[in-house]
This record gives C-alpha cells, sequence and structure tokens, in this order.
C-alpha cells in the first residue's frame, strides 16, 4: 500500500475528488510529520504510537574492519505498536 | 498529538472542509492501513516511512513469577522504519538546538542547519 492507494480508497470511501483526496492525505501525513520534527509524541489510540527518543553518544565498531568510532549523540523516532492493533494482526492464532 | 488533535491541525490548514470530513478522512486512512496490516500487506508512506509486519518465531519462556516453563506461540508483530528524509528531519532538529557533548564528538564537519 503507497500514498497513491490510500488517496485512491478517500476517493472511493469517502467521495471527495482525486485532487481533494490527494491534498488531504499529503496534509494529515505532513501535520504528523511536523509534530515528530518538533519532538511531541504522537499517540494514535488503536494504532500505535510515534515518540522521539533522544541516544546518548557511544562507541560503536565498524562491523567490516572492526575498528572502533564514536557514534554522536542522535535523535529517533520510534513507533510503538498498539495492543489492539498487535492482537489483530493475530486474531486468527491461538491466544495467549 | 492525539488523534482528535491531528484531525483539529488538518481542519485548519483545509478551510474549504469541514471538520466533520477530515475527522472522516483520517478516521478511514488509518482503518485502510489497519486493514492492510491485518492482511500483511507492507505499507511505505514516502517521506514518512514504512510498516511490514514480520514473524516472530515461536519459542519458549518462563513464568518469571513460578518459574514454569511456557510455550510462547508464533505471532506477527507490526514494524516501522522511519522514512530517510524524515530520519533526517528530526535529527537535525537537535542539532539545531544547544550542542551537547555528543555533537562536538562528531568532528568538523558542519551540517546544513535545517
Amino acid at each position: 500500500m503507497t500514498k497513491a492507494d490510500i488517496v485512491e480508497m478517500i476517493y472511493e470511501r469517502v467521495g471527495f475528488s482525486k485532487k481533494e483526496s490527494a491534498e488531504l492525505v499529503e496534509t494529515v501525513f505532513e501535520v504528523i510529520k511536523e509534530a515528530l520534527v518538533e519532538g511531541e509524541k504522537v499517540k494514535f489510540s488503536g494504532f500505535g504510537n510515534f515518540i522521539v527518543r533522544e541516544k546518548n553518544a557511544r562507541k560503536g565498531r565498524n562491523p567490516q574492519t572492526g575498528e572502533e568510532i564514536q557514534l554522536a549523540a542522535r535523535r529517533v523516532l520510534t513507533f510503538k505498536p498498539s495492543l489492539v492493533l498487535k492482537n489483530l494482526l493475530n486474531d486468527d492464532m491461538p491466544a495467549e | 498529538m492525539t488523534k482528535s488533535d491531528l484531525i483539529e491541525r488538518v481542519a485548519a490548514r483545509v478551510p474549504h472542509i469541514s471538520k466533520k470530513d477530515t475527522e472522516l478522512v483520517v478516521n478511514t486512512i488509518f482503518e485502510g492501513m489497519t486493514e492492510a496490516l491485518k492482511g500483511s500487506k507492507r505499507i511505505e508512506i514516502r517521506g514518512f516511512g514504512s510498516f511490514q509486519v514480520k514473524i516472530r518465531e515461536a519459542r519458549e519462556g518462563r513464568n518469571p513469577k513460578t518459574g514454569e516453563e511456557v510455550q510462547i506461540p508464533a505471532k506477527r508483530t507490526p514494524f516501522f522504519k522511519v522514512g530517510k528524509e524524515l530520519k533526517e528531519r528530526i535529527d537535525s532538529e537537535r542539532r539545531a538546538s544547544p550542542p551537547t557533548a555528543g555533537a562536538a564528538a562528531e568532528g568538523g564537519t558542519a551540517s546544513d542547519a535545517g
């Protein structure tokens, strides 16, 4: 599924024109991205949470050469799927 | 930001579309993405990231309270991989804020402040 498929789905299910559907889908993802870039937590109940985490600088190793390297502090985005979503993906599997 | 905050913010940018319709669109997007993942389909949102369902193999675990051995069945888990563009935008925001010890250790190359 790509952004184009999502636009198509909005066009079919909600009934906006293709142009409006594309504008809306684009805006939705742009708003989410801006919040994350600002370091805001984004929580979608029933789907999952996107959280920006600060990683400290640490020593790493180039796995090919074995050479030790310094990894700078960075800011990364993590996704924690909601329990609802995880369960939904497994509802044909035995519980527990 | 919650889903209702998202709806508010999107609605503010599309004044020609009612808030009710914006809500419908946001809910439909999440429904569609959930359906795709349920069908084990990969989702790729250019500029944002991709979602993929992976299978976690069955394994043996232990009940931490009783010490009893239990069989943990295989299960499907959704994974998200952040897109290159967003990954860089998020990290450059950190560089734009006051430098930390880690940033100093990075060496001379000046990053294009975004």
